[in-house]
Parts: structure tokens; C-alpha cells; sequence
């Protein structure tokens, strides 16, 4: 591919224009070839995380290398698909011990991947320092496979990168279904009669070919990431898993595409860290700004919910306040409220700001009042209240402290549904344990209180 | 000869203070924030010589802690407030950082006498040739010549490990072995689980010159695990761990002179050979009680007969 | 220790407005009680009710949302000297290479500091607990060589080893055979007469009323806490074992989910 190489950059974006124009068809191939394992490596990770196996990329990836060394060795060719069969067997082998070692020793699973990681690569190690003391054709470039280099990739290899990825996609969009059943539930998809070991293997199988194929591009070290990250990434923007699946092999596409790009402007540099960067940057931008699950929407929820906190709790407080002047229209101030509820006046004053604006109360000189709306809300919002405490005095044994401050809180989320729920299953619905009134649903104005206890409470 | 003494002494140190640190990641299940530690510590260097533009010890382990404690928190972090499982935590953080750290060497090859492959396995018989000069100032070759910086950086970090353990075992044994009983008994697991990853970034970083990331795993991970085949305490098994280190130092050193190859890759893979052998060794064992028990049995319903 | 006028006005443990949680799930809610010096206690309720999470958050191993526990009147951190707890059996790592005897002694490392031994005296407690349970002869095994029962002897002597005052198990009685459940007891009754409280979470109903003194009722919120005589009622049995509550657990649950509860604490 010397194409590729000899194009020294007379400037960047006259650089990012010859990209883009696919002039060189050498650089089409990469960016397919790199785009396909992307999708390829990202959609079979998803299943190794899944089944809590998040890491295993890492140490397949690393248990290929003396694989490649040995069918170097052996054949004294870079024949693409030789060197592919080689990798494929160590890791193979690689796979089977990380297995058989925690089943059949005291030697746990974490410490099985380092294990197999570590050992077969330094077996790779030992082979490639012996090749290099060799006189031999051919051995240039084998130490590429440690961090990837786009640039030193032959047709035949690009080839090969393909047809794999391609039957990787093809084959899990085939067997999704029983894919995602052994992920999420093995001893059930046994009990469905299911060969559960066929398909284990052919995951494995699948894993093992995706890791091998993209050595080339991104590294023996760093193939890891990006098994795992366009999964994780993913997570955050979905529940179901198809759409997760489809999610991270966008990402991964994204990255490879950027990566190339990168490399096609840096020959020198290896390709495999920018895929791993490009990543991990898409990754924290799905942590941060996923719509749901992303935390910055997970901040902005819990905004908007003390928002909503703090109005319905001073609606019920005015409602509380018009109840004790029942035949008049009397204005509050702010001080008045907060002689009911503690509350720091700044918020308080925005409160009522917000209120205002929605109409539920009336701002004037003279102090606030519910409006007609307003009326209806903190009405409705009291009903809750106190129905609530009764059932919970009835029902939990809680004393009518414990019982005020339970009420506090789940009044902003009982739906009518449940306020139905509650009136049916109460004996007493008229009054709650302070002896305060509790309104009907049907309020034509606000009723006055007909017995009130001593220490009617703060509600 | 006086070069391989250097070598085989810097071997020794280093597989002996990984084998120590390693016990205490495989008895806690954190062998592969092992793994990922030895990975970043790539970063901590990078930044710590383009920052400082030094290349001294205290430097070079400061950056090395620095990151290292930075990849086991952010991995925590990422696992509790971005609710990501454990080992995927751990999986991105050091992938980012490793990866960051190789584009840094490959931006400022110039400036750093970091090789990426090196960075990869090292090549511990170049180590006697970087020698630690004292009382010479800035000139190399002037002052007394002490012998290979790679020395003494895994000296000096052997000893801190040696005390550490020896002085706080008791708190170490009791937070590997049952944390829930330690924080009930009023123990901070937290700062012993950082006081760890300390240790493992120390040695790590120590290791580095002489053997590279990956081949520190192996020494990490490998020689520990045979020990806890065998050990039948805490005690015990550091003693078998650092046993089996040294074995595989001698055995890989031999290797790599018949062979030609890696002396850090030979040191490796005598320590897998070791383990497997163990393994091996276990399990015919087990056969044999099983067949013996088998023929017992045998026994048994003859004489009932 | 030199025990003047035991304090009747200082119980063991006294618990106020305990609450947990799991995630979204309302494990413990507004759970208090006291219990009183010298008396063996069982918690019992239902599968998943928050019995082993409840001692788990008195004892600091869990975060508490809410509430706080108090033992002898003092905060945790200032009595740990004078509670020992014994988990579940199924918490433990049994390949992990230690022998009978360095786990029992593992007990008195809360009096040592860092850099300390154990001495000749934590030895010989050490030795008394585990033939106070019958296990002195296995002091050299290792412990995955243990039986169920056997293991459980190992950690109740273990706890016996700290000297405490009082006694928090989870589930001590769980997959023993009959000689260790009878050892138990006569633990239990070895240390009532020396003034210990011992508190137990406890799985097995029929056996309860004569083992304990007092019994604790918990569903996810305390149902009774009382003297067994008053306390184990049909009536009590019923609201525990009974399935009732769900309105309000699910309620509690989508206040947490939401996190209704922090939202509304902020003003």
C-alpha cells in the first residue's frame, strides 16, 4: 500500500478534501475495512459484557500473538489468512483456559484473564525477539500487530477483514434472539431445550475471530476497548437491547471512521489509540448528555422535581392558611407562610414567582392568594395529604408525627388511581389524625374546620 | 559478567516485589485493576517527564502513584455514579489512558527516550548501560558510578514494600480476607485499598524499565497464583510467591541465553510454566485420591458381599 | 472492665427512624426500638424483610439513609470495643489460605493498632473461645476443610474472642447440624449469665419462642418489639408474614425512584 504512504501533507484540510474524495482507492478500502470491524467488534462485545466478561477482549487480544508468530514461524508467509488461522487457534486456546481455570482450580475468574493475558503474550513475546534474531523474509511489520498501523495493512488483509466482519454481523443478526436469552437467563434457555453449549461456543467463536481480525488495525493492546466501550457507551442511550446493539455499532463506525481519518493525515502514528480515544470521548458524551439516562438529564430532572416540590408544598400551605380565615379573602404575605413552613425566603420568593405565573395564585401588594385554579390544586393536594395520614395511622401503627412527616413526601406523587385506592380502603375518610378536615373531591370553596384538636399540627 | 549480575539482580527485585504485591491482588479479586494500573502508569510517566522535563526517580514514581490512584478512583467513580459494571469500568479508563500515553510518545518521540514497543515488554539487558551518577552534577560521566538506575528504582521500592507488609500484615490480612469484619471492627478498608494501589503503581512503575507493562502483569499475577495453590496461610504464601519468582528468574534468564530471546518474555513464561506445572502436579494428585477412594469403595462392597 | 451500677437507663442498642435502602427499593423504613441488657433478642420476619440489612446498617456496613443507632447510649465509632458481629456464612472466601486458630484470633485485632502482634493474653483468649465451642482440636485446619457447623463454631468464636457486650449474628442457627445448633445454645446461655445482650437475626419460627427472650417483627417497617410472651401473637405473625403494606411500599419505592425524598429535604 505504498499509496498511502507517500502522500506527505501539503495542508491539513487540503489533506481532509483528498480524504473525502476517495481518490485513492487504497484509503476507501481501509476506511470500510476499519468501519466494518468497528461494527463487527462492537456488536459481539456487547455480549461478552453482558455476560460480565467485559474484559475478555483484552485478553484474547493478547493471547493471538503467539498464534502469529507460529504460523509465521511454521510457514514463512504474511499470508493473511495463514496468520489469521494461526491467531485464531492460540486464542482459541486462550479462551478455553480462561475458562477451565476457575471451574477446575482454586484460581478465580479475574485472575484467570490476567493470567492467560500475560503468559501467552509473553510467549509471543519470546517468538517475535527470536524471528527478529532470524535471517528471514518477510518479518518486518509483525510488531505492527502491537499497536495497529492502518497504513501497513495489504489488500489481501483488508479482504480478509471484511468477508469475517461480515459474517460476525451477519451471523448474530441471525441468532439474536437465542443470543439474548442465554446472555440474560442460561439455566432457563437450558430448560427451553436449547443447546445452550453450541451456542456458547459459536459466541465464543465469534469473539475470538472479531478480536483477531482487527489486531491489525487497532493492536493487540488496546483491541479491548473497543469490544467494550461502544457497549457501554450504548448502554446509556436505550433498554432494549437491539436498539443498544445498533447504538454501539454507530459508535464504533464513528470511531473507526475518525480514527482513519487521523491516521490518513499522521502515517507515523499508529491508528489503534485514536480509535481508543475517539471512543472513550464518544463514551463520556453519552454518560453526560444521553437523553434519560445521561447524568446532566438526570440533574435536570431532579430540578425540575424540587421545583415542583417546593410549589405544591406552598399551595398547601396557603390552602392551610385560607382554612383558618375561612369566610374572607385575605391576602398573605410571605411572612405569614413561613410562620406555616420553613422555608429560606429566596426560594420561597421564587416559588411564588412560579406560581403567579401559572395563575394558581395572585400576586398583589397586599400579599398572595390562591386563585379559582390554585383553589382546585392545593385543594386536591390536601385531600391526599390527609387521606394519606389516615391510612397510614390506620394501617402502619406509625404515631401522627411519624405519619406528618411520611405524608409530606409521597402527597407529590399519589395519582388519582391510588387516591381512589386509598378512600376505598379507609374506615375513616373524613377526618385525618390531627382531627383536620379532610375535603371532598368535589370543592366548591374552601371549608372551614370543625374540630380542630389541640395542636392541630403543622399540615 | 558484571552486567549480568546487574540483570539478574534487577530480575530478582522486580519479580520478587511484584510476586509480594500480587498475593494481596489475587487474594482481594483486583488482578486485573492490577492489569490496568500497569497500563496507566504508561501516562504517568509520559506526563511527568513532559511536565518536569526530569527524568529522577522520585519523579517518575510521583507521577506514576499520581495516575495510578487516579485509574482506581475514576474506575470506582465510573462503576457507582455512572452505574457501569466493575471490570468495564476499569476496562475503559486504562484503555483511554494507555492509548493517551502512546500518542503522547509517538507526538514527542524526540523528547522521550521511550520507546513504544519498549514501553510494551522493556528490554531489561540494555539496563546496565543507564547508570545512576552521584555527586557528578549535570555531566554524565563524571561522579561515582553506583550502578543501573533500574537498580536502584526497584530497590528502593522493594524495601518500601518489604516494610509495608511486614509492618501493617495483621490490618492487610484481616481487609483481604473479611473487609465486612474489618469495617466492623472500626478499620478505614478504603484508605488500605488506596495504601494497595499504591503500592502496585510504585512497583509497577519500577518494573517498567526492566520488563514493560504487560510482562509486569505476568509477574503480578503469575508466581502469586501458584503460591495460592500451595500456601495454607497469608504468611506462607508470600514466602511460596517470591520462591516461585526467583525460580522463574533463573529459569528464564538460562532460557533466554540458550535461546536468543527476551529475557523479560523468558522470565514470563518460565513463571506460566512453573504455575501450569503446578497445576498439573495438583490434579494428578486429586486423581489419585479419587481413584483411592474409588477402590476403597470397591473394597467396602466386596467385604459386604 | 470494672462494673459498678449497670445502667439501666443506657440499653444495648436503641434504634430511632431507622431507614435503608436498595437502589429504588425501600428496605427499611422508620424502624425503632431498644432492647433491653442481658436478654437473648430475635429479629424474624419474612424473606427479603431487611433483617440481615438492618444489623448490617447498625453496624456501619451498609449506608443508612435515615435515623441513626445508638449502643449504650454512645454512637457506634465510640463503643466498637464492646460489639461483635458474626455474618453469614456465605460471605466469606473459604479458599483464601488461613487456619482455624489465626481466624479466631482475628477477633482481637480490634484492640490492637497497626503495628502490633497479638500477645501471649490474645493468644490464650483465642484458645478458651474456640474450646468453648469445641473446636480447639481443629486449630491447625484449614478453614475450607470446615463442615457447615464447624465453620459457623469458628466465627461465633471468633466474636467470643472480642470480649464484647454485646453479641450481633446474622443467622447463626442457618445449615447446622444438632450438636452445633445445641453448642449454640449453650453459648447463649453462658453468656446471658455473664451479662451479655445477644441479638440475632433469626429464620426459624418454631424454634424462636424457645431460644430467645425477646422477639423483633420486621416487614421492610417494625411490626412489634417486645417480651415473647407478649409479643409472638397470631395477630403479629399475621401483619409480618401477611403480605399487607403494599400500597405503601410501592409508594415509598417511586418516592425513591424519583428521588422525591432528597427533592423534598432541599427547602
Amino acid at each position: 500500500m505504498a499509496g498511502f504512504e507517500l502522500f506527505p501533507p501539503p495542508s491539513l484540510w487540503d489533506n481532509l478534501r483528498l480524504f473525502w474524495q476517495f481518490e485513492d482507492m487504497n484509503v476507501l478500502w481501509v476506511l470500510m475495512g476499519s468501519v466494518l470491524l468497528g461494527m463487527s467488534a462492537s456488536v459481539i462485545g456487547g455480549f461478552a459484557f453482558l455476560r460480565k466478561r467485559a474484559l475478555i477482549g483484552d485478553a484474547l487480544a493478547h493471547a493471538a500473538l503467539p498464534g502469529v508468530m507460529m504460523a509465521f514461524l511454521l510457514f514463512q508467509t504474511r499470508d493473511p489468512l495463514i496468520i489469521f488461522i494461526g491467531a485464531l487457534c492460540s486464542s482459541f486456546i486462550g479462551f478455553f483456559l480462561i475458562d477451565w481455570l476457575p471451574k477446575n482450580t482454586k484460581i478465580k475468574a479475574d485472575a484467570a484473564l490476567a493470567i492467560t493475558l500475560s503468559f501467552f503474550f509473553a510467549i509471543g513475546l519470546m517468538l517475535l525477539s527470536f524471528i527478529q534474531g532470524m535471517e528471514v523474509n518477510n518479518k518486518s511489520g509483525l510488531d505492527k500487530i502491537l499497536f495497529g498501523q492502518a497504513a501497513a495493512m495489504t489488500e489481501g488483509d483488508i479482504k480478509l477483514l471484511g468477508y469475517v466482519t461480515v459474517f460476525v454481523l451477519v451471523t448474530v443478526v441471525l441468532f439474536f434472539q437465542k443470543f439474548r436469552l442465554i446472555a440474560f437467563n442460561q439455566a432457563y434457555a437450558r430448560t427451553l431445550g436449547i443447546a445452550v453449549n453450541r451456542y456458547e461456543l459459536l459466541l465464543a467463536l465469534l469473539i475470538v475471530m472479531s478480536v483477531v481480525v482487527g489486531l491489525q488495525l487497532v493492536g493487540v493492546v488496546l483491541m479491548a476497548a473497543v469490544l467494550l466501550t461502544p457497549m457501554a457507551a450504548a448502554r446509556y442511550w436505550s433498554n432494549q437491547l437491539a436498539h443498544i446493539l445498533i447504538i454501539a455499532a454507530l459508535l464504533g463506525a464513528l470511531s473507526a471512521l475518525i480514527s482513519t481519518q487521523i491516521s490518513y493525515l499522521a502515517p507515523a502514528m499508529p491508528t489503534g489509540p485514536w480509535m481508543v480515544v475517539s471512543l472513550s470521548v464518544l463514551f463520556i458524551l453519552s454518560l453526560l448528555f444521553a437523553p434519560q439516562k445521561g447524568l446532566i438529564k438526570q440533574h435536570l430532572n431532579y430540578k425540575r422535581l424540587r421545583q415542583k416540590v417546593a410549589e405544591e408544598n406552598v399551595l398547601r400551605t396557603l390552602y392551610k392558611l385560607h382554612e383558618g380565615h375561612p369566610f374572607s379573602h385575605h391576602h398573605f404575605t410571605q411572612a405569614d407562610i413561613q410562620s406555616f413552613r420553613n422555608m429560606p425566603s429566596s426560594c420561597l420568593q421564587n416559588t411564588l414567582k412560579q406560581l403567579c405565573k401559572k395563575g394558581l395564585t395572585e400576586c398583589t401588594t397586599q400579599g398572595f392568594t390562591l386563585t379559582p385554579e390554585g383553589i382546585k390544586k392545593a385543594t386536591q393536594l390536601t385531600r391526599r395529604h390527609r387521606l394519606w395520614e389516615n391510612y397510614l395511622n390506620e394501617q402502619a401503627a406509625l404515631s401522627p408525627d411519624q405519619v406528618h412527616q411520611q405524608a409530606e413526601r409521597i402527597e407529590h406523587i399519589l395519582t388519582d388511581a391510588q387516591e381512589a385506592q386509598l378512600q376505598q380502603e379507609l374506615s375513616n375518610s373524613q377526618q385525618d389524625p390531627h382531627g383536620n378536615q379532610i375535603p371532598s373531591s368535589v370543592p366548591s370553596s374552601i371549608q372551614s374546620p370543625v374540630h380542630s384538636k389541640e395542636g392541630g399540627g403543622r399540615n | 559478567m558484571i552486567n549480568d549480575i546487574w540483570i539478574l539482580a534487577t530480575a530478582s527485585l522486580v519479580a520478587a516485589a511484584c510476586a509480594l504485591v500480587g498475593v494481596f491482588l489475587i487474594l482481594r479479586r483486583q488482578a486485573l485493576m492490577g492489569d490496568a494500573i500497569s497500563h496507566s502508569v504508561l501516562l504517568g510517566i509520559v506526563l511527568a517527564y513532559l511536565i518536569t522535563d526530569s527524568r529522577a526517580l522520585p519523579i517518575m514514581l510521583g507521577g506514576a502513584v499520581i495516575i495510578g490512584l487516579l485509574t482506581a478512583w475514576l474506575s470506582d467513580t465510573l462503576n457507582r455514579v455512572g452505574k457501569l459494571q466493575s471490570d468495564a469500568s476499569i476496562g475503559i479508563v486504562f484503555t483511554l489512558f494507555f492509548a493517551i500515553g502512546v500518542i503522547l510518545i509517538s507526538l514527542y518521540a524526540g523528547q522521550i527516550d521511550l520507546d513504544q514497543e519498549c514501553v510494551l515488554y522493556g528490554e531489561i539487558a540494555f539496563i546496565p548501560f543507564d547508570t545512576l551518577h552521584i555527586g557528578g552534577g549535570g555531566n554524565l560521566n563524571d561522579g561515582f558510578e553506583i550502578g543501573p538506575r533500574a537498580f536502584w528504582a526497584i530497590a528502593v521500592v522493594f524495601i518500601i514494600v518489604l516494610i509495608s507488609i511486614i509492618v501493617a500484615f495483621n490490618r492487610l490480612q484481616t481487609v483481604a480476607f473479611h473487609p465486612k469484619l474489618a469495617l466492623s471492627l472500626g478499620i478505614n478498608i478504603v484508605f488500605w485499598h488506596y495504601f494497595l494501589m499504591t503500592l502496585v503503581s510504585m512497583t509497577t512503575v519500577a518494573s517498567f524499565d526492566a520488563v514493560g507493562a504487560i510482562l509486569v502483569v505476568a509477574l503480578l499475577v503469575i508466581p502469586a497464583s501458584s503460591a495460592y495453590l500451595i500456601a495454607k496461610s497469608l504468611k506462607t504464601m508470600l514466602w511460596f510467591a517470591v520462591g516461585y519468582s526467583q525460580a522463574s528468574v533463573a529459569i528464564g534468564y538460562t532460557l533466554a541465553y540458550q535461546l536468543d530471546s527476551s529475557i523479560s518474555a523468558s522470565i514470563a513464561v518460565s513463571a506460566g510454566v512453573l504455575l501450569f506445572l503446578t497445576i498439573a502436579i495438583l490434579q494428578v494428585q486429586k486423581w489419585r485420591q479419587r481413584h483411592k477412594k474409588e477402590i476403597l469403595n470397591s473394597h467396602h462392597k466386596y467385604n459386604r458381599l | 472492665m470494672k462494673q459498678t451500677n449497670p445502667k439501666k437507663s443506657t440499653p444495648p442498642l436503641s434504634v430511632s427512624n431507622l431507614s435503608m435502602r436498595y437502589h429504588h427499593k425501600p428496605v427499611l423504613t422508620d424502624v425503632s426500638f431498644e432492647i433491653p441488657e442481658g436478654k437473648t433478642i430475635a429479629i424474624v420476619g419474612p424473606n427479603g424483610a431487611g433483617k440481615s440489612t438492618l444489623l448490617k446498617g447498625i453496624m456501619g456496613l451498609e449506608p443508612i439513609m435515615d435515623g441513626e443507632a445508638r449502643f449504650f447510649g454512645e454512637p457506634l465509632t465510640h463503643k466498637r470495643l464492646a460489639i461483635a458481629y458474626v455474618p453469614q456464612r456465605e460471605e466469606i472466601d473459604w479458599d483464601f489460605p488461613i487456619n482455624v486458630f489465626d481466624v479466631v484470633l482475628m477477633g482481637r485485632h480490634g484492640q490492637l493498632k497497626l503495628w502490633q502482634r497479638p500477645s501471649k493474653i490474645d493468644k490464650e483468649i483465642a484458645q478458651h473461645a474456640l474450646e468453648d465451642l469445641g473446636m480447639w482440636d481443629y486449630k491447625d485446619r484449614q478453614i475450607s476443610e470446615l463442615s457447615g457447623g464447624q465453620q459457623q463454631r469458628v466465627f461465633l468464636a471468633r466474636a467470643l474472642a472480642q470480649k464484647a457486650r454485646l453479641y450481633l449474628m446474622d443467622e447463626p442457627f442457618a445449615g447446622v447440624d444438632v450438636s452445633t445448633e445445641k453448642t449454640i445454645i449453650e453459648l447463649f446461655k453462658t453468656l446471658k449469665t455473664q451479662g451479655k445482650t445477644i441479638v440475632c437475626v433469626h429464620h426459624d419460627l418454631n424454634t424462636v419462642g424457645e431460644y430467645f427472650d425477646w422477639i423483633i417483627f420486621i416487614n421492610a417497617r417494625l411490626i412489634a418489639a417486645g417480651p415473647v410472651e407478649q409479643v409472638l401473637t397470631k395477630e403479629n405473625l399475621n401483619k409480618t408474614y401477611g403480605g399487607r403494606l403494599s400500597l405503601l411500599n410501592d409508594l415509598t419505592e417511586t418516592m425513591y425512584r424519583t428521588q422525591l425524598n432528597k427533592a423534598h429535604d432541599g427547602d
